[in-house]
């Protein structure tokens, strides 16, 4: 046997868990979109469930609650630049050309 | 000529090339989905109005349940081989492509539906961003299949040379899936929900 693998035993058990939550997470968010929120309010649920559902995958499956510091590293730089990635087409959208206001530069 | 660091961390990093390789590769997939996401957002805010109830829910919600099932079995190969258990390996290893396969089934299905009632990516704009998303996940479902299908077959034979390597190398193909499912994650509801 690997030397850590009494670890790797133990930490079946929280997969299992995260398994269960990540279905009842889904029928949840299944039920949500039935009920009849406002659009804004809808999509803000509905991501929130997502970004809970995503980090248990990504805390527990893909042990990224005990990762090394270059890993956070580069997951540090992804986040800046995918935010970048997001903002910028909805920036561009917002000057002057855009909106016809030529008080916006 | 060995190359070093598959098996032992490096002194720098404190990892082994691999997983530093493979974190690295999927920042660089964040940015793939990351521009069809910021895409969509774009189209979608631009449009008058946008179509609801066009993709079948229960379906994209099987389709859900079947890709956490398959992170979870997934996760459960690589932990068969850190407690040196190679039959509960390949069963789980077994079991992640199979439901891989009856998600990629269930797509096709799918696009069946559609397509035959003329509603292609040219239909309108949702359709076309939802083929165009799907598609592209579909296509990192294949390749991931692809890794799995060499595990299970020649490169299986590593676990006989090197047990340490291969039981790496199956974490990250688990690394590599669990993204596969955690874009899905996200997928559904903003495709199928709102």
């Amino acid at each position: 046997m690997h030397p850590d693998s009494e670890d790797v035993q133990k930490s079946v058990r929280s997969y299992m868990i995260v398994f269960a939550m990540l279905m009842v997470f889904t029928l949840v968010t299944v039920g949500v979109a039935r009920l009849s929120f406002a659009v804004p309010v809808a999509i803000a649920v509905a991501l929130i469930i997502a970004a809970m559902k995503g980090a248990m995958v990504a805390g527990v499956f893909m042990h990224l609650s005990h990762e090394k510091r270059w890993v956070y590293g580069t997951l540090v730089l992804t986040v800046v630049f995918f935010a970048a990635l997001l903002l910028l087409p909805v920036i561009t959208s917002l000057d002057s050309l855009a909106t016809g206001n030529p008080w916006v530069r | 000529m060995n190359i070093p660091y598959t098996v032992e961390a490096r002194p720098d990093s404190g990892l082994a090339n691999g997983k530093l390789g493979i974190w690295l590769f999927l920042a660089s997939e964040v940015m793939l989905f990351g521009a069809l996401f910021s895409t969509y957002i774009l189209l979608r805010v631009g449009a008058d109005t946008w179509p609801h109830g066009e993709l079948s829910v229960p379906l994209g919600a099987v389709n859900t349940i079947i890709l956490i099932g398959s992170s979870v079995t997934m996760v459960m190969a690589w932990a068969s081989l850190k407690m040196n258990n190679w039959g509960r390996h390949r069963m789980f290893l077994a079991l992640t492509f199979l439901l891989a396969l009856v998600f990629l089934v269930n797509k096709y299905f799918e696009y069946e539906e559609h397509l035959l009632a003329g509603e292609g990516p040219n239909h309108n704009t949702f359709l076309a961003i939802y083929y165009t998303l799907t598609g592209l996940h579909g296509l990192h479902i294949v390749g991931g299949m692809i890794v799995m299908g060499y595990f299970l077959g020649p490169g299986a034979g590593l676990w006989r040379r090197n047990p340490a390597q291969f039981t790496n190398r199956i974490e990250y193909t688990g690394l590599y899936w669990h993204f596969v499912d955690l874009v899905w994650i996200f997928l559904f509801p903003v495709l199928y929900l709102l």
